[in-house]
Parts: structure tokens; sequence; C-alpha cells
């Protein structure tokens, strides 16, 4: 292959009157095609390795000591603070909980409302692209900002939930003191953000399935409904997939909502009693409140495992349930 | 055509039948109109909502009923985030600017390169690499953040720009999306002919392989873009101190005064959105049309 590259070049530059100029290109030729690649793929395993492989595995070693900036020494606990996080610490998973709760209610409503948006999306309309620029609009904010406008919506005094609430006959709610109002408010706000997303995703999905299946469908008589559900929602199947495992990823990851629910300095607490503490906000808590180094290891290692966990089992769900279709 | 054969009797009108009711098929029902109405006007609401609210001073943010309709006092409101001297909104913005463009930079000139090697080069590991990649995806940040921090504290980058930015130069995403293009829109024997011609690796990522990828790496741009601007975990760990923020933490710090004025934190909420509306604007269609390719493909 090299040998070809070089045959050719004298006959096409004309400057093969230099012989040593050539001897060089040609060592630097084959040095090129056989290292330039690793050259390219360098930079990322750089980052990867400083900022990501190497503090994955000082994760696991912390998470076997009593570090502490508060320690003079570090001594090695074995596995005393997995047994004491799993056995004896309420607090841990009062935020697995929360976190479960609010990824579930979130998630469940946020894809079948994709769907369903999408569904409409791929009908014939006019106005297209303003309707999808509509619905793929709040992925401009940040979940800061979608935190602070929800906030005010759902703030107990003058906010606009309650103040609907108000005008259908139905008396206030304090949407940070209750733990199910909490986590139902706090979903509304990840839902905001990433319907209109996984509406596009699905779209992209249900535009490549053959138009010919609904009308032969259609032909025997199936309902639009009964085609939805028999024809997209089985075809969409590997999408779907790909978007539960991503909302996993991103659910049990919930931070910045329910830091910012809270308005004042206590966020990572959520909530006078931790009704709205998720495992990230735990995990902070830990490790900067509480300067338990150690400890904060062998939480971030099991919510791994949990995102890990989770994410086999809705693959496993998901492939079940559209199968069975 | 299938039809047709089965149902003889209805030969002679069957072509035309098919086609008006493939037409009825696809039309969208008034229920459709009214469910996509229903869900732009959720999904612009708080747009709107943050204007109201911005425009109003706080009293009339806070009372009952709330505000409807936009106020005259967004310039008040704005003015007085970027005086006040808890949120140092504009160093934020500075910040961001900094923070964002550079990793988007970085992004795209190190995922393009890379992307071009999966895709193109033939080299010893390249699958084990490429799963590497596909795996650091799935790690939450989470997992290193103590170990990161402590490492941040010992660059003595804590409070600094470089310990948002360099972490986040190349990430497995834009590794893959370049790869995935540069897979089907630069055809191998461009890249041949490039080498017949004398050109070196290089020259053939630069001369053939970029050219060829400008459209893939103006959305990558983008999404990077966007993703960095709203970053906020990783920030808030290693920017505590409030003199040195990115907008975000800016935010954060308008949220933790003692005297919660709405106003003024809507205010904010608009100032550090304006800047991504206006490439959405600007760029949506290529936004969005990104986050569709990528569905596909994956």
């Amino acid at each position: 292959m090299s040998l070809d590259l070089h045959a050719a070049a004298p006959a096409d530059g004309g400057r093969a009157a230099r012989p040593a100029h050539r001897r060089r290109g040609t060592s630097f030729t084959r040095l090129d095609l056989k290292y330039s690649p690793y050259l390219y793929i360098l930079p990322f395993f750089v980052i990867f390795a400083v900022f990501s492989a190497y503090p994955i595995a000082y994760t696991v070693w912390i998470a076997l000591t009593d570090r502490s900036p508060l320690n003079a020494t570090i001594s090695f606990v074995g596995l005393d603070n997995f047994v004491e996080l799993i056995t004896d610490d309420p607090q841990f998973w009062n935020a697995v909980v929360n976190t479960f709760g609010m990824f579930l209610l979130s998630t469940v409503p946020q894809l079948l409302m994709a769907l369903l948006l999408a569904n409409a999306l791929n009908r014939k309309l006019r106005a297209q692209t303003f309707f999808r620029m509509a619905i793929a609009m709040p992925i401009i904010t940040s979940t800061a900002v979608v935190a602070l406008i929800f906030s005010m919506i759902y703030a107990k005094d003058f906010g606009l939930v309650n103040w609907a609430l108000d005008a259908v006959g139905m008396g206030p709610i304090d949407w940070r003191a209750n733990r199910f109002a909490s986590w139902f408010a706090i979903s509304t706000m990840v839902d905001w953000r990433w319907v209109g997303y996984n509406a596009l995703i699905y779209l992209a999905a249900m535009q490549s399935i053959s138009k010919d299946m609904y009308e032969a469908a259609a032909l025997d008589g199936a309902s639009r409904r009964r085609q939805f559900w028999s024809i997209t929602v089985p075809q969409l199947r590997p999408t779907i997939i790909f978007t539960l495992i991503i909302s996993t990823i991103g659910g049990l990851q919930l931070f910045t909502e329910p830091l910012l629910f809270t308005s004042g300095a206590g966020g990572l607490s959520g909530g006078s009693e931790g009704q709205f503490q998720t495992i990230t906000m735990y995990l902070l808590d830990v490790m900067n409140q509480r300067f338990r180094w150690g400890y904060a290891g062998a939480v971030a290692l099991v919510l791994f495992v949990l995102i890990a966990l989770m994410s086999t089992v809705n693959y496993l769900l998901a492939r079940r349930i559209s199968s069975d279709k | 055509m299938t039809t047709t054969t089965l149902r003889p009797p209805a030969r002679p009108s069957a072509p035309v039948r098919a086609g008006h009711q493939a037409e009825r098929l696809w039309r969208a029902s008034p229920l459709t109109w009214f469910g996509l109405v229903f869900g732009v006007i959720l999904s612009l609401f708080p747009f709107y909502w943050m204007i109201v609210i911005a425009s109003r001073t706080n009293d009339a943010a806070n009372s009952w009923p709330p505000p409807f309709l936009p106020g005259g006092k967004l310039g008040d409101n704005i003015q007085r985030v970027l005086d006040n001297g808890d949120a140092n909104i504009v160093k934020g913005l500075l910040n961001s600017f900094l923070v964002s463009g550079t990793i988007t930079i970085a992004t795209v000139f190190f995922g393009s390169l890379a992307g071009f090697a999966f895709a193109k080069l033939r080299f010893r590991g390249k699958n084990a690499l490429l799963l590497i990649i596909l795996a650091s995806m799935m790690v939450p940040i989470q997992l290193g953040v103590l170990p990161l921090y402590i490492l941040m504290a010992k660059l003595d980058w804590l409070n600094t720009m470089p310990s948002v930015t360099v972490p986040f130069l190349i990430g497995g995403f834009g590794i893959f999306m370049m790869r995935q293009y540069a897979e089907q829109a630069v055809p191998n024997e461009l890249i041949e002919a490039a080498r017949v011609d004398g050109c070196s690796t290089w020259k053939v990522y630069w001369h053939v392989v970029a050219p060829a990828l400008r459209p893939a790496a103006a959305v990558l741009g983008l999404l990077t873009f966007m993703e960095q601007w709203n970053q906020f975990f990783w920030p808030f760990v290693v920017l505590a101190d409030p003199a040195n923020p990115t907008v975000q933490i800016s935010l954060r710090s308008l949220n933790t005064a003692y005297f919660a004025d709405n106003s003024q934190i809507f205010a904010g909420t608009l100032i550090a959105t304006l800047p991504l509306f206006v490439v959405f604007v600007l760029f949506g269609r290529q936004i969005i049309g990104g986050i569709m390719e990528g569905a596909v493909k994956s």
C-alpha cells in the first residue's frame, strides 16, 4: 500500500529530482500511516485518564478508608463504609427512595407524552417547523433556570399553580412541605425540559417506519389507536430503550432542580425533613458538609451501581414489553 | 398494489381510493391539533412567564392574583441584577462565554480528528479503544467527583475557570458523532486519491476530511455550546467562591440571598437564557436536525 504511494509520487510531483527529500518522505509516510491515528485520538485518552479513569479508581480506594480533611491520618477500614451505608444509614435510603420516586414519577409520563406528541407531529401538518421549534425550545434553558421558574410557579403564597387550584375551588398546597407534592413539582420541571427533546427523537424514528404498514393496517380496519400500539410502539422499540437508558442515567443523577427548589442557603438537605433530597445531594452533603470523604466515596460507588442496575432492568423490561405486543 | 390484486372487484377505482386513503391516514385530526397546540402552549408558557415576572416590581410579582401581563420594569430589574454584588453576573456571563467557547472549539477539533481516525484510518486496537470511549459516556461525573475535587485543589484550580474547562475539552459524544458522520460523508476513494497525490494523513484531514465534516461540526458545536453553557453540577462543586462564577452559579447566588427578590431572579434567568435563545432562533433547524439525526443512528 505505502509502496504504491511512493511510486506514484514522483510521476505527479515533478519535484522528484530531489532524492534526499524523497527518502525522508518515505520513512515519514510509514511513520505517519502507522502512528498518526494514535496521535489523533490521544487528546481524548489523556483527558479521560487524568479526569475520569484516575478519579474513578481513586474513588474505589478512598471508599475503603476513613479519609477526611479533618483527620490527620488516613486508615484503611475495609468495607466498613459500605456496611454502614447499607445497613445503618436511613438518610441514604431516604435519598434513594426520593430519587427513584421522582425518577418514576417523571420518566413514565415524560416518555408517554413524548410518544403522543411525536405521533401528532408525524401527521401531515402545516407550520411543521414552528411546531418542532416550539416543542424543542425548553432545551435551551438550564436546569437552574427551569428550577427557578418552576419554584415560583409552585410558590406557596403567590404561586400560579395554587392560584389555579384556588380558581377551581381547591385549597392551596404547600409544594415543598409534602413529600409527594414536592416529588410531583420537581418531576414536572424535569418533564417540561425533556418531553420535547424525546419527542423529536421518537419523531425521527417514526419517520423511518414504512408507510405501507399503516396503509395495510388501515385497510384491515385497524383504528389509529390500534395502529399506534400495534405498529408504532413495537417498531420504536430500540429507540424507546435508548431514551429509557438516557433518562435513567440522567434521572438518577437528579440534582439541580431539587437543590434550587429551596431558596436560601440550605438547599442540599432537600426540604425540612429531606423529603426531596436526592442521592447526589446527599453525596455532596457528606462530602462538603460532614467532610466524610471515605464515606462519600462509598455513596458515589453505590449510586453508580444503582444506575447500572436500573439501566439493565429498564433494558430488559423494555425488550420484554415491546416484544409481547 | 397488493390490495388491488387481493380485491379484484374494486380494481378500476383502487389506485384513486388507495391514494385518497393514504392521504386521510396521515391527516391530523382535530384531537391531534388540540394536543399539539396544548403542548406548544405548555412548552412556551414558562418563557412568557419569565418575561412577565422579570418586567414587574417585586411587589407586583408577589401579588394575588399573580400578574399575567408584562410590566414596565424590565430595564430596572436587569440593571439591579447586573449591579448585584453577590451574583457577579457580568463576570459570570464572560466566564461562561469563555468556558463554553473554549470547550466547543476543542470538542469540534479533537472530535473531528478522532472521529476521522476511527472512521477512516486503520490501526491496532481500534475497536477496543472505541469501546472505552463508548463506556466513558455511560459513567456519571458523580462517580469520580471527590477525587476530581481533590485533584483540582492540588492543581490550585479551585474557583478558577480551568477547573470547569479542561476536564471537558473532549468527550465521547463528540468523537462518536463525528465518526458516524465521517463514515458516510467522506468516500474512501477521496482519501485514497489524496494519498496518491502525496498527502500526509494530516493533510488528508485538513484538506479532504475537515471540509466534508463541516455540517456535522456545526451541529456538534451548537450542541456542545448549549450543554456547556447550562452546566451546573460540577461548577457548583468547584466554584464555591461567588466572586468568580459561571452564569449558572450567579443564578444560584441570586437564589441563596436572604431575601428572595423574584423579579431580580427572573431578570437573571432571562439574561442567562438569552444567548442560547439567540443561538436557537438562528440555528434551531440545525439543532433539531442534529437531535433527530443522532436518534436514528444510535
